[in-house]
């Protein structure tokens, strides 16, 4: 039994019971929970070896055979995605205690420590369940963290915006429990390795039934259009530190689970056409939604959406490439989306403003933060020799090589979308950060604030972040190998199904 | 697969049609209970898929076939999530009426600006 693999859940699991217990020590509390991020780093980067070492590792809870039994697995996948969303976890952690020990910050350390740490088991359990409901499990212990998360000191603002998200990620929730019974009448099962041998028996049109019922689940959760209303509307009002933990991981979370789903469970070739045609839509909505608002951090969240698209266009493809290049994709996304949202948490901070309308001369205010928004803006937009280049080369390689007239198309929209994000990126570049400060633009704070301790270790969390997007096209190519093995391994299951049904008995 | 009873089945299409209606309510508390009768709704689809009752899945206990233990450690599980999430949801409506004087689900301010805007810059 390997015990590295429950760890990077159980680890912050117990981090947030004793924050929660101390949460009236603050300076604690800023000890304990990097502290608990960065073992889960650490675990999670264990993980990864002993996977490059054996292969897909299952482990099961209290030692139960499998299909009963709670299964833990960690395969390519899900140990890659696992360190990534850690090593994002802890940036942004870093980048919430250096603003909280610089008296920068507003929100309620009490609250805000146990709640990320169980956000940080729920996001870890997620890429670990080996069963369905443990998976239902994992994205309601992720989701009520991010509730409270949502609405952190609470304005009337933050009070409407924190409902709908609720209310929606709720809605899907029922629907997931509804899907999960479904498939437990039908097949009998839930654990995602005994599905996969179970669906074979069952008529197809069941199974597309249920495949479509997991897209519906997984696309409002990943925000596919037009499943996405919720998010450009509930993401930019929260805390900026939270926004860009929900942005890095929530919906990234929910493509995992559809890409796990989809590849592992249910037939491929009646989905295909479904999912190319969403992600051409989600692609297109989100880029054009982002060139047409004002304020930055909802700017951002309609490139999140637009780009969720090229992960489905990766998986609709159901090919090795194109999954290869859904994993990058996520991989990449997740980083610089985190990045994106905490440089213009730098950006609010040095002018007080982040409409588009009154924003203006940041270039000459900070070079730093200048500097800190180009590099991720181009990484978003495909810019060669940035990581969302690597990511989008592999799609369109991918496309181009599926040989279909639907791929084709869906490729020249991704071209497209590529292609108005840099313009949503340049409109941001142009009037935030070039042009003069507008005349009526309120006063900067006061310069003195933001030399501050804090706000060096927030410019410099940021500024790893924006390197740790580079390193990821400094080495596509290890990155790229990996991605390709743990795509062939989400194609061909029989690894994933022995590893869990018959490593019982050894 | 055993016949699921009818009368179950028809309730929990009752409970959705009843709670998704009340889903697209303004008033946060007719979401709640909205969200209060799918989450029963599920839980009973979960029943429903253990197949018919048995006798109680314990071993050594009564005679026949037992009733699947699953579904029913699932349902407990999911009761215990919806539970804790209406707890939340009922809180949230409390804290919506003080800071809003209301607590009905609001329009996004921000997206009606921007229609207006465009609406105007077209004239």
């Amino acid at each position: 039994m390997n015990v590295l693999v429950p760890l990077p859940f159980v680890l912050p699991l117990a981090g947030a019971a004793l924050a929660m217990i101390s949460r009236r020590r603050e300076a604690w509390l800023r000890v304990l929970a990097p502290l608990v991020v960065a073992g889960v780093v650490a675990a999670a980067g264990g993980l990864v070896a002993v996977v490059a070492r054996d292969g897909v590792t299952a482990v099961q809870m209290g030692g139960w055979a499998a299909p009963l039994g709670i299964t833990l697995v960690a395969d390519r996948l899900s140990a890659l995605l696992l360190v990534v969303s850690a090593a994002v976890l802890l940036a942004i952690m870093l980048h919430a205690v250096a603003e909280g020990a610089g008296g920068l910050g507003r929100h309620e350390p009490g609250v805000f420590y146990p709640a990320y740490l169980a956000l940080t088991a729920g996001v870890c359990l997620l890429f670990l369940a080996g069963d369905l409901f443990n998976l239902f499990v994992a994205f309601e212990v992720m989701l009520a963290s991010s509730y409270v998360l949502m609405t952190l000191t609470p304005t009337a603002e933050r009070m409407r915006a924190g409902m709908t998200y609720t209310v929606v990620s709720l809605t899907s929730s029922i629907l997931f429990l509804t899907a999960l019974g479904v498939t437990y009448a039908a097949a009998g099962t839930v654990n995602l390795a005994d599905l996969s041998v179970r669906v074979d028996d069952l008529p197809s049109g069941t199974r597309s039934a249920l495949g479509l019922m997991f897209l519906v689940v997984f696309g409002i959760k990943g925000a596919i259009a037009p499943m996405h209303l919720w998010l450009p509307d509930s993401y930019p009002v929260a805390l900026t530190k939270v926004t860009a933990v929900f942005a890095a991981l929530l919906t990234k979370a929910a493509i995992y689970a559809l890409i796990r789903v989809q590849t592992l469970v249910f037939p491929r070739d009646q989905m295909s056409w479904v999912m190319l045609g969403l992600a051409a839509a989600t692609m297109l909505v989100g880029t054009l939604g982002a060139l047409t608002h004002d304020d930055v951090h909802r700017v951002f969240s309609f490139t999140l959406v637009g780009h969720i698209g090229y992960m489905l266009f990766g998986l609709g493809l159901f090919s090795v490439g194109g999954l290869t290049g859904a994993i990058l994709y996520l991989v990449h996304h997740i980083v610089v989306q985190a990045t994106l949202f905490l440089v213009s948490d730098l950006m609010q901070g040095r002018t007080g403003e982040i409409s588009l309308n009154r924003l203006g001369g940041l270039a000459q205010l900070s070079s730093v933060v200048a500097v800190l928004f180009f590099v991720p803006a181009l990484s978003v937009s495909g810019v060669p020799p940035t990581s969302g280049f690597v990511a989008k080369l592999a799609l369109f390689q991918a496309g181009l090589g599926a040989e279909r007239p639907l791929a084709y198309v869906v490729t020249g929209v991704a071209v497209a979308a590529s292609v108005l994000t840099l313009m949503a990126m340049a409109r941001i570049w142009t009037l935030g950060f070039w042009r003069p400060r507008p005349r009526d633009a309120a006063e900067p704070p006061e310069e003195e604030s933001y030399t501050r301790g804090g706000v060096r270790v927030m410019q410099s969390v940021t500024a790893v972040m924006v390197a740790g997007g580079l390193l990821i096209s400094v080495f596509a190519g290890p990155l790229s190998v990996w991605s390709r093995h743990a795509a062939t391994d989400l194609l061909d299951p029989a690894r994933y199904r022995n590893a869990v049904l018959n490593g019982a008995a050894r | 697969m055993n016949e699921p009873a009818l009368v179950l089945v028809v309730l929990v299409a009752v409970l959705f049609a009843a709670g998704f209606d009340l889903l697209m309510e303004r008033s946060l508390i007719r979401v709640v209970v909205g969200f209060m009768l799918l989450g029963h709704g599920a839980n009973l689809i979960l029943l429903l898929a253990g197949g018919a009752a048995g006798t109680p899945p314990i071993l050594g206990e009564g005679e026949g076939p037992s009733a699947d233990p699953l579904p029913q450690a699932m349902a407990l599980t999911a009761i215990v999530i919806t539970f804790g999430v209406t707890a939340f949801l009922l809180a949230l409506a409390y804290r919506s009426r003080l800071l809003l004087g209301a607590d009905e689900v609001m329009d996004d301010v921000e997206d009606r600006r921007i229609c207006a805007g465009k609406i105007k810059d077209d004239r």
